[in-house]
């Protein structure tokens, strides 16, 4: 009876559909009905395009630092646009194509850039968390929503986002841990984007994968092509359907690249190669997305001419109508606002000291 | 204190079925110190979680529960774990209400044993309800006693935002006290006075309320000093308006607590009376505290700890200058 093989109940697959020049797996064609594919589409072209106004509004100093999405709308989308509106969505900080699907406005997504904490107050409507910065952290709560839904007998499910970087973290193993033991209705879907800033996947984990950590918390893992929409669509569609059938918890790692900064704020010509972001570039999924549907004659040219219109006219009335809000907002005494439900004694004391400041101030402008 | 705790979260679990009890060894076993015993037995698996051990992996997931709109109350066996979680409390329960313009609220309670006194291993006796009161959009409660203790209990479930609720947990055991059958609550935020007095103002919390009660008792038969004893009770917000309201009267104050001397609660306490009642002071404001150093191991932790003698002296001190 000595060493014997531990039969694990686990195999670890890649999922890819549609192959970078627009090839299709007939065989693995998702069943999913036109009207959705457009849509998507749609989203995964007004997400770059918006991504890249951003940008130019940040290097114009109108809005601050953010985290570009380009190259990421794929494995976004494709998992995003299987939740349903009473789902919830637990989101890091670079999933603003993900959220607009969901419904936040690009308003408040510029608004929120623009530096007003207004901008992260989800829409009324909407059941998702706002964006999480520290690394990692958010999952816990997607684990949190998911048991409270299971307690409340609920048939909805909750989806988590997070990079590379974050399977490093101990609260994405605590928050793994907890959706197993609890058999919590979660998804996790990490963008594996190759890079957390500076650090390449290869020194985040010695792993092989990111999806089979899955096994080790006992939950079924898969690694899909992030940057094929089909993919990713299928195989969290996949994981969805367990997690609402009250089959437990889910990981999908999507292999995706970042193709801009982490954030405004770094320079990825420090740390990464040209060769390696063009090689990339081949990969889009924008471009490879729109060969099938045109293969399947659902969209021409000149669809794609009167869509760029469309949506540059939208992110245009956007911005305009977030820099007029702007321009509104920005009372200082709001910060007190929302600390607690009631304000305390000591912060109301706090708030009118900063309000005489205030007052004193605007006096002396005057008068100087 | 004990049956106190027990008691108040069997009543509330009973009241409100979004009461969710979640935390290490909180179901079979009871909890470490019995606070859970009998839950489980009567509410279920599903309402008193024995969770996998990770302190971030709790609060994390109570912070999820909550935002759900369940009303979770967690347990970390010692506040000298909690470290593991302080990134939670202060990066999303904390904030989550501003961050989310008040659309999304976090009314979670993180109940934890703190405090020295029962010859307890390394990191089962640091007093650091200082960490928590810093952090804005938290409420800090510290009960003193049985019934205080169940009755804010009680309250900071039922309060709209997070709320660290640290049992000292020498006082678990060492006394008994009537706590009425029927539900007893008290508001958050606000102090009592436990003692009236026109000479002194003394205040403290937690564990530290006894010595403090006795170094009263002897100051009055010993020197006839009438001292006014403030039991805090709720850290964070402080109810100043209590206490500078005292040391307008006595024109004297001395602050006892066992944490750490340096940015601990009495700088704040006595920056709020310099503040508000400086020209009522006849002497200087005196703490006696923990010492700025790590909690010794037992066998020194009688010296670390503020008692009755270093209270009246310094007690003393104040009422000479």
């Amino acid at each position: 009876m000595p060493r014997k093989e531990i039969k694990l109940p686990y195999k670890l697959e890649r999922l890819s559909i549609l192959d970078e020049k627009g090839k299709l797996d007939k065989s693995l064609e998702p069943d999913i009905p036109d009207e959705l594919l457009l849509k998507l589409h749609r989203a995964m072209l007004a997400a770059r395009r918006f991504d890249e106004r951003l940008l130019n509004l940040q290097r114009q100093g109108r809005i601050g630092t953010f985290a570009p999405i380009t190259g990421q709308e794929g494995a976004q989308l494709g998992a995003v646009a299987n939740l349903r509106p009473d789902d919830w969505m637990v989101p890091c900080f670079r999933e603003t194509a993900a959220e607009i699907w969901r419904g936040k406005t690009m308003d408040n997504a510029i608004i929120y850039f623009g530096g007003f904490d207004e901008g992260a107050r989800p829409e009324d409507e909407r059941n998702d968390l706002p964006i999480a910065v520290p690394v990692g952290s958010q999952t816990l709560h997607a684990v949190g929503l998911a048991c409270a839904m299971k307690y409340r007998r609920k048939d909805t499910v909750v989806m988590t986002f997070f990079g590379d970087g974050a399977t490093s973290e101990g609260d994405f193993h605590e928050a793994m841990n907890f959706a197993g033991v609890f058999q919590a209705p979660v998804i996790f879907v990490c963008q594996n984007n190759q890079w957390a800033i500076s650090v390449p996947r290869s020194k985040q984990t010695r792993s092989e994968t990111l999806a089979q950590k899955a096994f080790a918390y006992g939950m079924p893992g898969i690694q899909v092509d992030g940057n094929d929409v089909l993919a990713v669509y299928a195989a969290v569609k996949e994981a969805v359907e367990r997690a609402r059938a009250g089959e437990g918890p889910s990981f999908v790692e999507c292999d995706t690249y970042r193709m801009m900064m982490h954030t405004t704020a770094d320079d990825p010509k420090r740390y990464r190669s040209e060769e390696e972001v063009d090689e990339w570039r081949g990969r889009d999924p924008i471009t490879r997305f729109q060969k099938y549907l045109k293969a399947k004659k659902l969209l021409k040219d000149t669809d794609i001419e009167k869509l760029e219109q469309e949506i540059k006219g939208e992110i245009q009335s956007a911005v305009d109508r977030a820099e007029a809000l702007m321009k509104k907002l920005g009372d200082p005494l709001d910060m007190f606002s929302h600390t607690y439900a009631e304000i305390p004694p000591h912060l109301a004391e706090q708030k009118e000291e900063l309000s005489q400041v205030l007052t004193s101030d605007k006096q002396e402008a005057n008068h100087g | 204190m004990v049956q106190a705790i027990n008691l108040a979260l069997h009543q509330e679990m009973e009241k409100d079925d979004r009461v969710i009890v979640l935390g290490e060894d909180v179901g079979k076993d009871g909890g470490v110190f019995r606070l859970t015993e009998g839950l489980v037995q009567k509410f279920g698996e599903e309402r008193v979680m024995d969770t996998p051990l990770a302190e971030s992996g709790i609060v994390g997931v109570s912070i999820g529960m909550a935002l759900y709109g369940l009303r979770p109350v967690c347990e970390i066996q010692f506040s000298g774990f909690s470290y593991q979680n302080l990134h939670q409390i202060e990066n999303h329960a904390s904030r989550l209400r501003r961050r989310s313009q008040g659309r999304l609220t976090v009314p979670m309670v993180l109940r934890a044993p703190y405090g020295g006194g029962i010859r307890a291993l390394e990191h089962h006796s640091e007093s650091r309800e200082a960490f928590w009161a810093h952090i804005p959009g938290l409420k800090m409660v510290i009960p003193s006693g049985p019934r205080n203790a169940r009755a804010l209990l009680i309250s900071a479930i039922r309060d709209p935002d997070p709320v660290i609720f640290y049992e000292p947990k020498a006082v678990y055991r060492a006394f008994r006290e009537e706590v009425p059958e029927e539900e007893e609550t008290m508001p958050l935020g606000k102090s009592q006075t436990v003692q009236e007095g026109k000479d002194i103002t003394l205040i403290s919390y937690g564990a530290m309320m006894r010595p403090t009660l006795e170094a009263a008792q002897e100051l009055k038969e010993k020197d006839q000093v009438e001292a006014e004893v403030i039991d805090l009770l709720t850290i964070m917000p402080l109810d100043d308006e209590l206490f500078t309201a005292s040391v307008k009267k006595t024109g004297r104050a001395l602050i006892v607590h066992e944490a750490p001397k340096s940015f601990g609660p009495g700088a704040e306490i006595a920056s709020r009376i310099m503040e508000k009642s400086f020209f009522h002071l006849e002497a200087p404001i005196a703490r006696v505290a923990g010492y700025d150093i790590v909690i010794p191991l037992f066998a020194r932790e009688d010296a670390y700890l503020p008692n009755v003698q270093r209270i009246v002296r310094a007690a003393r001190q104040v009422l000479s200058s």
